[in-house]
């Protein structure tokens, strides 16, 4: 009982992560109506200039996070401009591709910067594990949930209560009307993208903390696609439940299929429920199905 | 003096060779293409059987894709399943590879058609991410199958023979890879005129019309799935027979998305475009082989930089492709041939 208990707890704590990098993925949709298939390179990117910021210039995490966000907003911004803007309206296929074809770019960029070996980060979070009792949580994944948890509600206010938050609503909701009302359609694509980035990069940081680095890294943005599928393409609750249940499950089967099927299960796991889910309820548990009209 | 090419009936419209000329340049390639062993060196050789793997499976994906519009993240997974399926049954039941790779063909696309049904009730974005599921799910069977696919290990295969004749050098299965290239091409290329093409065009481009004009959606998308996979079973098979080895590691979601990379520079909805993008993506990382290890003699300490470059090309070549010339390489070809048609008259 204990271990399934530590198995919850544990699967739990990483959702949080999954649901942070799944809100990257709903923002971009929501906003723009594209899949960003990049995620998995911002985040590496990301967790690469952070790492960056903090063995080669020595700075302390205080101003290593905030450069690194800086870093992803400009870097978003510099995207959505010169990659997204040509192609809007275009097939789904080409906007599809080009994400992928950014992806190779960036992974790419990154390998020639950052060398491909395995690094690990340096400590940042304070070493002690939680102790809630019935199950230890670890200090990497107890900080990565806090901090996931924290991006989780700044995205969510913004989203909620301010005009700006507004303004990507309504832009989300019908882009012509709210063209006709003076909101920067474009600006709203740039600020959607810089805030995936963001959300993408925190999460590169925080996984980074948990298991270490390597350009490798952004396979974990394509197991994520079974989260938004899970909570549907455009809510961002769902993400962030969905992040939740793919974690547990993910765990749940690692440590109890593992043994049966021999090995690996934990990988491949998200893509087998979003198969499911597909068959199931392609729209997810919350998601708005589309209803076409001739 | 000719002032272009009128055409006076569907019929005329719908025909292959539309020029005597046609006729005339493609019988000049194929002299080429026969001619090609005979003079080439085998590093030639193994980049020409590659391009013709390239080419069965690159017109496969277009039939779904660019004719069908239903995008796949999975055919690298599919091409597995043709080659894993040819290996098993060379190996185990001791099949000919003459009936393993049809088989394999069929194999892969009937695991095609399963991964199509979601098909019916999702697509685009959502189609998209089924399919990318199947590759993973797939790469894990490859893997962990052990019992059948012997796992990393992968399997080892014999060349191919006829008789007591075996196909075991690059030249001699190029005669191969030429022939069913061939005849693939040539069922693509009349089937994307038949009734069958025109209903895959007609879902491609606008489902619902489609639909209200009689097409049966289910069918007609299965069909397209199954008949994608099967392209895909043949050229695993004869990946495998051409190797002699299969492991896992050949089929990674990266070669999926060459394959949608090959149909968008080659130019989707065509089958000469996916030629083209087969040959040019098969090249350009052939090419960036040879100027690495050329750096590597001339100066050293640089080839490090090249690894990456790889991977920087290939993104910039699909996204300025996708930017700038959407129609991809295809339409460029068509360019210049009207450009010289008409020469020095056009207007």
């Amino acid at each position: 009982m204990d271990i399934f208990l530590q198995i919850i707890v544990s699967g739990f704590a990483a959702g949080g992560v999954y649901g942070l990098i799944a809100l990257g993925f709903v923002l971009i949709y929501k906003a723009t109506s594209v899949l960003n298939l990049a995620t998995g390179e911002f985040m590496t990117m990301g967790a690469f200039v952070c790492l960056t910021a903090l063995t080669q210039a020595s700075a302390p995490f205080w101003i290593a996070l905030p450069a690194t966000l800086l870093f992803a907003a400009l870097l978003g911004v510099i995207v959505e401009r010169v990659v997204l803007r040509p192609l809007i309206g275009e097939p789904i296929i080409a906007v599809i591709m080009v994400t992928i074809g950014l992806g190779s770019i960036l992974k790419g960029i990154t390998h020639l910067v950052w060398s491909p070996e395995y690094r690990s980060f340096p400590p940042i979070f304070p070493p002690q594990p939680l102790d809630l009792g019935f199950a230890i949580v670890p200090s990497g994944l107890l900080w990565g949930f806090i901090f996931a948890l924290v991006c989780t509600a700044v995205f969510t206010f913004i989203f909620k209560y301010t005009r700006t938050g507004l303004a990507m609503r309504a832009t989300a909701a019908n882009q012509q009307a709210a063209l006709s009302m003076g909101i920067s359609v474009k600006g709203v694509f740039a600020l959607s993208w810089s805030f995936a980035a963001i959300t993408a990069a925190v999460g590169g940081i925080i996984i980074g903390n948990i298991s270490g680095i390597s350009i490798h890294l952004g396979h974990i943005g394509l197991k994520v696609l079974a989260v938004i599928i899970l909570g549907g393409l455009d809510s961002i609750v769902g993400a962030i439940i969905g992040g939740f249940i793919i974690g547990i499950l993910e765990n749940l089967a690692g440590v109890y299929l593992d043994s049966i099927v021999g090995g690996g299960v934990k990988e491949v796991v998200p893509f087998i429920i979003l198969v499911i889910i597909m068959m199931i309820r392609p729209y997810g548990m919350f998601g708005r199905p589309i209803i076409e009209r001739v | 003096m000719r002032c272009g090419d009128f055409k006076e009936s569907y019929l005329k419209d719908e025909t292959i060779f539309q020029t005597y000329w046609v006729k005339f340049w493609l019988f000049i390639l194929m002299l080429f293409l026969l001619g090609l062993p005979f003079y080439a060196n085998s590093y030639v050789m193994y980049v020409a059987n590659l391009i013709g793997f390239a080419i069965i499976g690159a017109v496969g994906l277009n039939l779904l894709t660019g004719f069908t519009g239903q995008i796949s993240l999975g055919h690298a997974a599919f091409i597995g399943v043709g080659g894993y399926t040819a290996a098993i049954l060379v190996t185990r039941l001791g099949l000919p590879f003459w009936v393993a790779m049809p088989l394999a063909g069929l194999t892969a696309a009937a695991t095609g058609m399963v991964i199509g049904i979601p098909s019916l009730r999702v697509k685009g974005l959502y189609l998209v991410i089924a399919t990318l599921a199947a590759q993973f799910i797939l790469e894990y069977v490859f893997v962990h199958w052990e019992s059948m696919t012997h796992g990393i290990r992968g399997i080892n295969v014999p060349a191919p023979r006829l008789g007591s004749f075996v196909f075991d050098t690059e030249q001699k299965f190029y005669y191969i890879t030429l022939a069913v290239v061939l005849l693939g091409v040539g069922f693509a290329r009349n089937l994307v005129r038949t009734k069958w093409g025109r209903a895959f065009i007609a879902i491609r481009d606008r489902d619902l019309a489609a639909e209200i004009m009689g097409i049966n959606l289910f069918r007609y998308k299965l069909v397209a799935f199954g008949l994608s996979s099967f392209y895909a079973g043949i050229a695993g098979a004869l990946w495998v027979g051409f190797i002699k080895v299969v492991t896992p590691e050949h089929f990674p979601f990266s070669l999926s998305i060459q394959y949608l990379a090959m149909v968008i520079v080659g130019g989707l909805g065509s089958v000469l475009g996916a030629i083209f993008g087969a040959v040019f993506m098969t090249l350009v990382p052939e090419l960036l082989n040879v100027l690495t290890s050329f750096a590597k003699s001339s100066v050293p300490g640089l080839e490090h930089v090249f690894l990456p470059m790889k991977d920087v090309i290939f993104g910039l070549l699909i996204v300025s492709f996708l930017i700038f010339e959407p129609h991809g390489l295809a339409e460029i070809w068509h360019r210049i041939k009207n450009f010289f048609n008409l020469w020095p008259f056009s207007y």
